[in-house]
């Protein structure tokens, strides 16, 4: 088969699907909070190493880029397994992995985008642009391995969405920060020694070395992409009656 | 993935050996062996024996649990190089809404990687008479419309298996007519044709050749006149409220179309009748000339379950 990764008419219908849902409308609020809070903090008079811990750590990197991933990630193919509209393009001689990897492209531009716009500006309201593209950077990288974390997700389990957040909230947001030894297995830790590294500044502490860091962040998207194209050869149709 | 040509799907059309498909203790489909050529063939069965199982496993959908299901000689589950010369119609209705009809046929001929996909999407809305509506988002569509629209996104590529489970869901008699004159057209032309109904009616007007299928076995299989004859020639059971039970007994029981009458204990009658038609006919008459006023006539086991079940005594 002489396909190729990547299927425009699949991104295109993907990304048409995932914007005319109103529930990519959720994504809006998250973003818009991490603007307002930091731009509330900046007009207070705060002192930027003061806020930058809670609110671009805390809430940008720890909370609404791995949520937006989640929303993004668990909609662009678990929307389409919930109402059956992908048994249209199951049903098309391509391989899985071109299906797989056109999904993965369009979940991790929005995510980068919705995300890495917001993160730009506080990082500029920060410090620096400096600081503003290391997180983007970072950022973009944890799209990639949130992403492919969350598509497969919704091919392994029907509650996509509640594992996802279980994964973000419990082990990511509370374990990490209780056993510091669980932080080589987590994705927010990557990005943020990809973006303390890039962007140079006091105000970002990475924990995690930068190459346990990036090894650990392609195995975690190259494991589920390839669970994710398993899982979808053999997806099967269900829930019918006769 | 073993790749194979639109020809040897032609030719070796679909085929079932001992297909069985169980989910934890419920048997959906108890060890069906059919194999089916060129033409078209009507799946039977009622509502709950196992079509869409059969349909779903066919169009590589369902892993068989055990058995072998082929699809130009090569298995389905997991090889989506079949779907170049297999066409799937689910009964599940389904589409992405936000997309014109247009949009939606031309981008399942663009994934079917066809030359010329723009000429085949033309071709194939064409086909099912849907220009005129091909420029509205799909979610404005009837339900009618849609089936077709999707008819026409799975012959895009013009496939040589054809697969439509319960196509004449929700269609007019006029769409009917013409999705049958469809099918009958994708047939005469060789292509391998199986669509499922739990109606008669359907099979008798589009296909030569039947599979029954009740509780999950191939009830009966083969032309569908030898079928049918079975199926009329069944006895029917009526019962019966008159004005005067024993009197019709006597009297019908002159009627050659009635095989045995028997009187309710708790007034009435039960007739049963060899052939539905000449004994409806004949009733009126009887009781006319008899001067018995019929005050009810209910036929008891009309019920598609009760004629399949027959079906599967007789075969």
């Amino acid at each position: 088969m002489t396909a190729g990764l990547f299927n425009m008419t699949i991104a295109r219908i993907t990304a048409r699907a995932l914007f005319g849902r109103r529930r990519f409308l959720l994504l809006l609020p998250l973003p818009a909070l991490l603007v307002g809070l930091a731009v509330l903090a900046d007009s207070l008079g705060a002192r930027p190493a003061d806020w930058v811990d809670p609110v671009i750590v805390g809430l940008g990197l720890g909370v609404v880029l791995p949520v937006v991933a989640l929303v993004v990630g668990t909609g662009v193919l678990g929307s389409e397994m919930d109402d059956g509209t992908l048994a249209h393009i199951l049903a098309k001689p391509l391989p899985r992995r071109e299906i797989i990897f056109s999904k993965l492209v369009v979940a991790v531009l929005v995510t980068a985008v919705t995300v890495g716009v917001p993160l730009y500006a506080v990082g500029v309201l920060a410090g620096s642009s400096r600081l503003g593209v290391g997180l983007v950077v970072g950022a973009t990288l944890g799209s990639v391995a949130y992403s492919a974390l969350f598509v497969a997700l919704s091919l392994l389990t029907r509650r996509p969405v509640l594992l996802g957040l279980i994964y973000v909230l419990v082990w990511e947001g509370l374990l990490t920060n209780l056993l510091t030894s669980t932080r080589v297995l987590s994705i927010q830790q990557y990005v943020l020694a990809v973006a303390d590294r890039v962007a140079k500044s006091d105000l970002l502490t990475g924990n995690v070395s930068l190459a346990v860091s990036l090894a650990m962040a392609f195995i975690f998207a190259a494991g589920a992409t390839l669970l994710a194209i398993d899982r979808l050869r053999s997806f099967s149709v269900v829930g019918e009656t006769s | 993935m073993s790749a194979i040509s639109a020809t040897a799907v032609q030719q070796q059309g679909v085929s079932l050996q001992g297909v069985s498909k169980w989910y934890g203790n419920v048997v959906a489909v108890n060890d069906i062996t059919m194999s089916l050529g060129p033409g078209v063939t009507g799946l039977l069965g009622p509502n709950g024996a196992g079509k869409t199982t059969v349909l779903h496993m066919m169009a590589g959908f369902l892993a068989p649990s055990r058995g072998e299901v082929l699809v130009g000689g090569a298995p389905a589950w997991r090889n989506p190089s079949v779907y170049s010369g297999l066409g799937l119609v689910s009964e599940r209705e389904a589409v992405h809404g936000f997309l014109t009809g247009w949009e939606f046929v031309l981008a399942s001929a663009k994934l079917h990687r066809l030359a010329d996909p723009a000429a085949a999407a033309r071709r194939a809305i064409d086909l099912v008479e849907m220009a005129e509506a091909q420029h509205r988002r799909l979610d404005t569509y009837s339900k009618g419309m849609r089936q077709r629209i999707r008819v026409a996104t799975a012959l895009v590529h013009y496939p040589s298996v054809l697969l439509l489970d319960e196509p004449f869901n929700g269609m007019d008699p006029r769409q009917r007519m013409h999705m049958m004159d469809l099918l009958h057209e994708m047939g005469a032309q060789g292509r391998t044709v199986l669509f499922s109904s739990h109606i008669l009616e359907e099979v008798e007007q589009v296909s030569g050749t039947v599979q029954v299928i009740v509780a999950g076995r191939l009830a009966a299989s083969g032309d569908y006149r030898t079928i049918r004859r079975l199926m009329t020639h069944r006895p029917h059971v009526f019962t019966i409220r008159s004005s005067d039970d024993r009197g019709l007994a006597v009297a019908l029981m002159r009627e050659s179309s009635v095989a045995g009458v028997e009187l309710d204990a708790t007034g009435g009658l039960t007739v049963r009748a060899g052939d539905y038609g000449t004994f409806t006919r004949a009733l009126p008459k009887v009781a006319l000339s008899e001067r018995i006023r019929v005050q009810r006539l209910l036929p008891t086991d009309e019920s598609l379950e009760s004629v399949f079940s027959y079906l599967v005594g007789a075969s």
